[in-house]
Parts: C-alpha cells; structure tokens; sequence
C-alpha cells in the first residue's frame, strides 16, 4: 500500500524521469580507470566513470584486505610474543578508531608529505613517488600480441600433458622425473622462443619527469597510483584487514585443538599444519562473516569522497550540485550500491557452498 | 521463489526513492504530503520568522569577506552583515540571528528542508539552481568572477601556461564546470583535482599536490589574505589575470514564498539605495528627523513636506521605519563593503561593485 501511495506521489511530483542523465556532464574527474569520459560527455557516462573507480577500489581492497587479515589474524595466534603483541596492537587500534579519520589521516600526514615532482623519490628510473603519487613501470602490447598469446596457450597445454605424463610414469615406474620442473621448463621455453619470433610484442612503458606549460612537472607513462586512490585503498585495506584478522583468529581457535596436535603428531611442519590442516577448516566457518566484512568494504568506499577521489557518491554528488534531481540520483546510487553488493554475496555464497562439508 | 525476492527487493527500493522524492522537492508543498509537519508553514516563512523571533540564515564559515568564523566564534562578512541587516529590519534588533554553516553540497537542501530561512552563502546565481533546486535568487550583493591562484615565485603568468597542471577545486561548485569550459576553449590540458573544502584545498595546493587553485576571486582575495605567514603569507600567491566566469552572488530563499522573498530582497536593495542617496549609520537619524528629500524619506519611513509616511515597510508586513534600523545597526552597501571585503583586498572602486553612480553595478530599483 505504502508502496503504492508513494509511486502515485512521485509520479505527481515528475521527479523520477531519467531524461537529464543525457545531458553534458560539464565537469571533469581527476581520476579514471578503463574509462574515458571527458566533460563533454553525458552525465550517464560521468556516472559509469564513478562506477568503475568504485570498482577499481573494491577488488584490490578485497583482495588486499582479506591477505592482510589473513597474515594478522595467524600472527595473532603466533606463538612468537613480539608477533602475537604487535598483531594485537595493530587490530585493536585500527578497528577501534573511525576510517574517516584514518582515510583523511593517511591522505594529509602520509601522501600529501612526499616531494614535489622536480624533487620525486626515484627508484632506479622506473619508479617515482612524489606528492602527485606513485608512478609504476607497465608494459604495452603491440598487434601481435595476440598471436603471442596463443602460442602461450599452446604451450600451456603441451606443458600439462608433459607433465600429467611424466607424473603417470612416476607411479607406474617409481622414483622422480621432476614432473612440474619439466613441464615449466618446456613452458618457459615455449613463451621465450614465441616472444622472440613474435617480434616482442610487448614493449616496457617506463614513466619519466615530463615539463609542460609554465615549468609544470608530471611524471608521464606507466602506471599512474594517485595520493587519493593510494590512501582510500590503504585506507580501506588496514581497517577492514583488523575485522577480517579477528574472524581468521576466531575461525581457528573455533577448531578442536586436536587437529594440530595430530597433524604434528604426523609429523607435518608449523607451516603444512596451517596451509593444509587449520585453514581449510577454518574456511568453512570464517567465509560468511568475511562476507560482511566484503560488503562493509564496498560500502565503506564512499568515504573516498572526504579526499576528493571521485568514486559513485562523489560524482553523484556533483550531478545534484549542477543539476538538481536528488531523488532519481539517490535511487541510482542505491541501486549501484545494491547490485555490487548482491554480486559479491551471490559470490561468496557459491564459494561457501563450494567449501562445506558435502552431506551436511 | 528467488524471483519474488528479488522483487520485494526492487520495491523497497522504490519506496526509500519516493520518499527521497517527496523529501527534497518542495514543489509541491500540499498539507497532506507524507512528512507534513512544518511543511504548512513553509508559504509563510515571514510569519514563522516574526513568531520564532529571531532569522535563522545558512552561512559560511570559511571564506573571509563573506562568512568567515572569527577565532572568538562570531561570525563575519558581508553574507553575514546581510543576515544581521535581514534581523534589524525584522525585530530592530541586528543580533536576532542564528547562524548555520552551510556547505557548498548541503546549503540547497538546507534550505528546501526549511532548516535555515535564508541562505547567504557566496551562492552563485545560475538559471538552473533557479529553476531546477526550487529556489529563488533575490538580489545581487556582490558581482564576482572565477580566477585561478598561483604561488607567486611560479612561471604561470596566464592560463595558458598551465598546460599539464594539476587545478584544486572545491566540489559541488560551479567552478567545476566553469574551469572545464575556461581551459577547453584556452585549448589546455589539466587535471581538476576535486576537494571537499578550502581547508582541504589549502593542504593540497601547500603540499604542491595541484600548482593552481581555482574559485571565486572574492574567496581566492580572501583564502589569500589569511594564507599562514608560515608558507609564506599572502604574498607568496598571485591571481592570474583572467576571469573565466560570471559569479552574481546574494541571498536565497525558497520558490513560492513572495512575501519573504520581498522583504530579503528589499532589505538588499535598500542598503543599495542609502548608499546612492547619502544615507549612512552616521546620518541616519538626522535625516530621518529631517529627510532632505523625498527618496530618502520614502526610504527611511519619514514624512516629508508634511505628507504622509511612504507604506514601504509597512506593505512588507515590517515596521514604518525598518530601513532606520537597518542602516543604524549595520550601515549602508558602502559601509558593509569597506568593513568586510575590502580588507581582504579587493577595493570597491572601479569594480563592477562600485554603484552605477560611479559606472558600477550596484543598482537598487527605486523605491516609490
């Protein structure tokens, strides 16, 4: 009912049309990934950009986040005290204390303190830091690249069947043929020659110290990290990291302590009974709560917006400011923030089933 | 199954939509729209106003010559001396006032929440805030232009040296756009790094993240008189001599209230008038015991050549003689000018903020 009242009173209100999205954004964004709007471009297209920056930021802090959590959620339980202490000291600061704060902290005392670009921190002249970010070597392909790649997927292939037929040989036969060295070996082999007849196809882009206009310097070419995205990601990344350490530590210690005991009494190493007795187990009972703690990240990425990296809010934000239509583009920035959301939990809910016990 | 869930989903949506929709557009302000409240009182903000007893005005805190929160906690500028002119005029009363500190993002909807009555906050006069946000612009208090801010030891001497530069710009602004469209047709390009604010901006352009700073010159006169003399001071900016854009700033009121909207804008306007006819807070009551004309009569609410009192003020709902109280407590266009913008150091002569007597635009209509 309430539903419907409140569909007629927008419909009254004609303020649910899309039809402005068409228009020209006007303004520009500082900072783009696989995007290339410009201002005069549609407010539509200025949105997608703000998608795909929301984007950018949510898989590398995903992945970023869960290794970091990961690690410290072990340490915590190390049996080493500097280790164990120092984990503890870095979850109960961080996630005691508001990621704004630390998002506008890691922006104002730690990226915007590096050199100006004349006077860039250079690592062998392929690397730059400086206040204007963090420059990385990249490579760019070239028309044959794609060629090259299917030599590679060639290769693949006959370096597994090499493999899968010297691992058979070892079973029937007995002893070690160094299966995998071979296999690598012949694939290795393989990509070099290829590369080499393909006529390198790919070429190493090394940013450099460019000067424009009026002694205006850039470090051009390679990969571009902002101070914005760097410390929305670091941001991020170090927050939800202590939540997910403490679910890894919970997921452990939820096992019986026997499984250790009786992987050691195998005679297993600290590091076998991790990777191959404790973490498999613990998996089952961490990935729902890191499910949450996935989503939290996604969400927590609008507060990019305090430092100006422009993410989903900020460009939303902005198309109000010029054009007015808050409600149809809060809905839009609902919506966004949903289907990320449901793509993520759809995700780590098949991941889930994919890992619990069958038959229970 | 999960088909209906998905639905409900997609409907719950909709619902948080509609309420956004009837929250912010104040269009259609009926008795019965969902949030009542004090939405029935909103045809009637003079009313309101008198009632409470004291204006509640959106302001900004961070912009000297406009809004700029003093170290004691008041508030000055000229935005603010217009609040405190608007509480003169209402209850005789200049400190009648409560201040709110409106950001660049949230002022607009500020003011359509009924939170603030009037918002005096550097807002540009554009048609699309005009049309398109429901509010209304009521008059212009100062004519300004967007300019661009380089450290003065740089080699930027116009905008077409700033090819590859890096420019901060405040969000939510109109600079945005206009920077866009001053570069494009310069045929430069540049990077527009967005910040929240001017504090932000201010650690940026010092940390030499961006090598220009964008924004209204009245702000950019005043970011640059209170530079820290750590960094250098006002002296180590300069402003580039181009001005990309056409920035009339005054006061706001909501769309649909012409009574308010009336007595904002003629509260304005009479400043502008005392300032063409003479009349400042040093004169005022001797003119208005003795008005020597006619204009200045119908302006202060005096009787002249023994005829009756003009109903200016009376015909806005206000007192006879509001405009006395105006310019006693707060002073005539001129005054408010040389005590809060030119001390940041845009002088008034020769501006476009010089009053048309002298080839400016400050114009009042006339009052008759």
């Amino acid at each position: 009912m309430f539903v419907f009242y409140m569909a007629n009173k927008a419909r009254e209100l004609d303020d649910l049309g899309f039809d402005f999205l068409s228009g020209s954004g006007d303004f520009p964004l500082s900072t783009q990934w696989l995007t290339n709007y410009d201002a005069n471009d549609s407010l539509l297209g200025a949105y997608g950009a703000g998608i795909f920056n929301t984007v950018r930021l949510v898989i590398i802090g995903i992945v970023l986040a869960t290794v970091l959590g990961v690690l410290a959620g072990v340490a915590r339980l190390s049996s080493n005290w500097l280790v164990s202490r120092l984990a503890t000291v870095y979850v109960e600061t961080i996630r005691n204390t508001p990621l704004l704060i630390q998002i506008v902290i890691w922006y104002t005392v730690v990226f915007l303190q590096f050199p100006r670009v004349e006077n860039a921190i250079e690592f062998g002249g392929i690397f730059y830091l400086s206040v204007k970010g963090l420059a990385l070597p990249s490579l760019t392909i070239d028309g044959s690249f794609g060629l090259w790649v299917i030599f590679l997927i060639v290769g693949a292939v006959v370096a597994f069947a090499l493999q899968w037929w010297l691992h058979r040989k070892e079973e029937v036969e007995g002893g070690s043929r160094h299966a995998v060295m071979w296999a690598f070996l012949l694939f290795a082999g393989v990509a070099v020659v290829t590369y080499l007849v393909t006529g390198t196809p790919l070429e190493p882009d090394t940013p450099s110290v460019g000067i424009t206009g009026a002694n205006i310097y850039n470090v051009n070419g390679g990969i571009q990290v902002e101070p914005e995205f760097a410390a929305v990601l670091l941001g991020l990344v170090i927050y939800t990291g202590a939540f997910i350490a403490e679910i890894v530590r919970g997921g452990i210690q939820a096992l019986p302590k026997g499984q250790n005991e009786a992987a050691a009494a195998l005679g297993l190493s600290a590091y076998q009974r991790l990777t191959l007795i404790i973490l498999p187990q613990a998996l089952r009972i961490i990935i729902p709560p890191l499910t949450n703690q996935f989503l939290n990240l996604t969400k927590n990425s609008s507060l990019a917006v305090v430092i100006g990296y422009p993410e989903i809010i900020f460009v939303g934000n902005t198309m109000i400011n010029k054009i007015g239509h808050a409600a149809p583009i809060y809905l839009m920035i609902f919506g966004t923030y949903l289907v990320l959301s449901l793509v993520i939990s759809v995700a780590m809910n098949s991941f889930n089933r994919s890992v619990q016990l069958a038959g229970r | 199954m999960r088909l209906s869930r998905l639905m409900m989903m997609m409907l719950a949506m909709l619902a948080i939509g509609m309420i956004a929709a009837a929250c912010s557009s104040d269009e259609d302000e009926e008795v019965d729209s969902g949030d009542a409240g004090e939405v029935v009182a909103s045809s009637d903000t003079l009313k309101t106003v008198l009632d409470r007893g004291k204006v509640i005005v959106g302001v900004k805190d961070s912009q000297p010559g406009f809004g700029n929160l003093n170290p004691d906690g008041t508030f000055a500028g000229q935005d603010v001396e217009y609040a405190h002119a608007i509480a003169a005029a209402l209850f005789g009363d200049k400190s009648k006032v409560e201040f709110v500190v409106a950001s660049a993002a949230t002022r607009f909807e500020l003011l359509s929440a009924e939170e603030i009555d009037v918002l005096i906050r550097t807002t540009t006069w554009t048609s699309s805030r005009d049309i398109d946000l429901s509010s209304s612009f009521t008059a212009t208090t100062f004519y300004d232009g967007q300019g661009i801010i380089v450290n003065a030891d740089s080699a930027i001497n116009s905008i077409n040296d700033l090819e590859g530069a890096t420019i901060c710009v405040t969000t939510g602004t109109t600079t945005e756009v206009n920077l866009a469209n001053g570069l494009a047709a310069a045929g430069v390009n540049y990077t527009a790094l967005t910040l929240a604010g001017d504090a932000e901006i201010n650690e940026a352009f010092i940390a030499g993240r961006c090598e220009a700073w964008t924004g209204d010159k009245g702000n950019l006169a005043g970011q640059r008189s209170s530079f820290p003399a750590a960094e250098g001071g006002p002296e180590s900016l300069r402003v580039l001599p181009e001005t990309l854009s056409k920035e009339p700033l005054g006061p706001v009121v909501r769309d649909g209230d012409t009574d308010w909207y009336d007595v904002v804008q003629w509260v304005v306007f009479g400043t502008m008038a005392a300032d063409e006819l003479g009349v400042n807070s040093g004169n005022v009551v001797a003119m208005a015991a003795n008005p020597p004309t006619k204009d200045i009569a119908n302006l202060l609410g005096a009787s002249f050549g023994g005829a009756e009192p003009s109903n200016f003020g009376t015909s806005l709902g206000l007192s006879p003689t509001f405009m006395q109280s105006v310019i006693g407590q707060v002073g005539n266009y001129d005054e408010i000018y040389e005590r809060t913008i030119a001390p940041i150091g845009l002088a008034r002569e020769g501006s476009l903020n010089a009053s048309w007597l002298d080839g400016g635009l400050i114009y009042s209509p006339p009052i008759k």
